[in-house]
């Protein structure tokens, strides 16, 4: 008698501490819905369909070769962005006269929605990859930008004395004392760049793609093929996980020195 | 025991003629002023140090111990004034600013030049007895490894002016002594002109070759001790503290020379 009561209520402990549960439940409920006719499947495909879906995507390649198009974007305007915030928060944060030419351009920049500047980008660009990676790269510029420059600003001014006590010279004290200490701002700047170029990837997909995550999805909602969309949903998720993974990662190697991160 | 002590305490406001020191001159200021904007923080302050001589700077905060200190390390301008210091200078703050990025080893080769610079740095870790400790993190080093390795690094440089900013301030009593007798047993091997900060009356006793004391950026008093260090003057300590102290103002209690004794008592 008591063994069960127990049972009943560790089991109770289990499910009512487990995070995972209301999901599942809510994919079940959709589950149930469309077998049951309530949702028709041009509104929402129902999840063992988008499974399937998923799975012979993958197994025609159809999947591999669309992901393969969009990350190379992502690449690509990564690479640029990043580099170029980079370059801009050295000059501002290195130098006075580095930050009046740089950094009033910067603040005026963000405060154009990157996205608001898609039509003329097609203006200027054509409707081929120049544009899309355009506005990847140019979207990615500000975050990098902004945490490095705050970043080199906020050294430690009394580990920069120390280096300038021992008679480093200035170009030593960037490389050994400035760059360092700004490294962790520039890696939370380079996690939001990442993700925001997922986010632009989306919308700049929709100009005229002939193959791509955001090509599929144009076409399956010409098809009304809401599987097909629920599968790139989930590819998008999946890239934005991928990436905050990725920075992670460089964390973990880049600063051991962390207290949290040193074993004791 | 008072036969052993030059005294050149004089009056507030007029010029003190600095004692000789033994050997050349490795630094020297000559009516040297500082101003902070209206705030003058030095005013024509006089100072020679000799090669190898140990000098504690004594002041009550707020004094301009640092603000001269900075002024050696050639932290701060000079603006065209007479100051001569080495060009061979290293500086141990009362935080230790290490590099919190770099390995201990790392930290205290720190711009040294040359292939031989980890075997250098190795070497004066051994000195401050952490030589184990090369390829540690500087976040996890106590307060004393830290001031340590800062120590470590200053003298790797073979300075010929060392100069330590209340240094030991932050550790605890029996840490602090230790540091004492490991600064001394370093300026021994390595005989660089010493200028030591310190607010701590039996800490400057304890170690200095002559203390001088600043007050209101002016130097107001200066004791140089010839008593050898340890035993020798604990003797000489209580009344020297009591003079010391009441040139700075404070008050002067009776008590035995405890830390003096204890130091004593630690000799090498
Ligand atoms: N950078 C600065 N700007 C303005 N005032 C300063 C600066 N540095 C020090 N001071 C002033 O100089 C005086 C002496 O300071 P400091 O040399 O640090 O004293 P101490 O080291 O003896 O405690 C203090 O009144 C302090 O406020
Ligand atoms: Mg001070």
């Amino acid at each position: 008698m008591s063994g069960l009561t127990q049972l009943t209520k560790s089991l109770g402990r289990t499910v009512g501490g487990a995070r995972w549960l209301s999901p599942l439940v809510l994919l079940a409920v959709l589950e149930a819905g469309s077998r049951a006719g309530l949702i028709p499947e041009r509104t929402l495909a129902a999840p063992s369909k988008v499974l399937a879906t998923l799975w012979s995507m993958i197994v025609s390649g159809e999947l591999a070769d669309n992901l393969w198009v969009s990350s190379l974007r992502i690449i690509a305007g990564l690479v640029i962005g990043v580099s170029v915030g980079v370059v801009l928060a050295l000059v501002a944060g290195l130098s006075r006269q580095g930050e009046v030419a740089v950094d009033p351009i910067m603040q005026i920049k963000r405060t154009i929605p990157t996205l608001a500047l898609t039509p003329l980008f097609i203006v200027w660009f054509g409707i081929g990859e120049t544009p899309k990676i355009a506005l990847i790269a140019f979207a990615s510029i500000f975050p990098v930008y902004l945490n490095l420059y705050s970043g080199i600003r906020g050294v430690d001014l009394r580990l920069l004395e120390g280096a300038r006590s021992l008679g480093l010279s200035r170009a030593a004290q960037v490389w050994h004392v400035i760059l360092p200490g700004a490294l962790p701002s520039l890696l939370v700047g380079l996690r939001y760049s990442l993700s925001i170029s997922v986010l632009v990837l989306v919308v700049a997909e929709q100009i005229n793609a002939s193959a791509g995550l955001g090509y599929l999805i144009n076409n399956a909602r010409d098809f009304m093929r809401t599987d097909i969309i629920l599968v790139c949903l989930m590819i998008y998720a999946g890239l934005g996980l991928a990436a905050d993974g990725l920075v992670r990662a460089i964390e973990r190697r880049a600063l051991v020195w962390r207290p949290e991160l040193v074993p004791a | 025991m008072d036969a052993r002590l030059n005294e050149f305490t004089v009056p507030q406001f007029t010029a003190v003629a600095a004692p000789p020191p033994p050997g050349e001159a490795v630094v020297s200021l000559r009516d040297f002023t500082r101003r902070f904007g209206e705030n003058t923080i030095i005013s024509g302050l006089d100072l020679e140090i000799g090669a190898g001589e140990f000098v504690v700077l004594l002041g009550r905060s707020g004094s301009g111990k640092t603000t001269l200190l900075r002024t050696l390390a050639g932290l701060d301008p000079v603006e065209g004034q007479d100051v001569t210091v080495p060009s061979s200078r290293a500086v141990v703050f009362q935080d230790a600013r290490l590099l919190p990025w770099k390995k201990v080893w790392r930290n205290v080769a720190l711009g040294l030049k040359g292939a031989d610079s980890r075997d250098a740095a190795q070497d004066a870790l051994q000195e401050v007895g952490l030589g184990h400790r090369l390829e540690a993190w500087p976040l996890t080093l106590s307060g004393g490894e830290a001031q340590r390795v800062a120590l470590a690094r200053a003298l790797v440089r073979e300075p010929q002016l060392l100069l330590l900013d209340e240094p030991f301030a932050a550790l605890d009593a029996l840490t602090r002594l230790r540091m004492h007798e490991l600064v001394l047993s370093l300026w021994r091997r390595h005989r660089p002109a010493v200028m030591m900060v310190t607010h701590d009356v039996d800490e400057a006793i304890a170690l200095a070759d002559r203390v001088i004391l600043l007050d209101g950026g002016r130097i107001v008093a200066q004791e140089r001790i010839t008593a050898a260090r340890g035993a020798e003057r604990a003797g000489i300590a209580a009344p020297l503290r009591q003079r010391l102290l009441s040139a700075l103002g404070g008050v002067v209690e009776e008590r035995p020379a405890d830390v003096v004794a204890l130091h004593a008592g630690a000799r090498p």
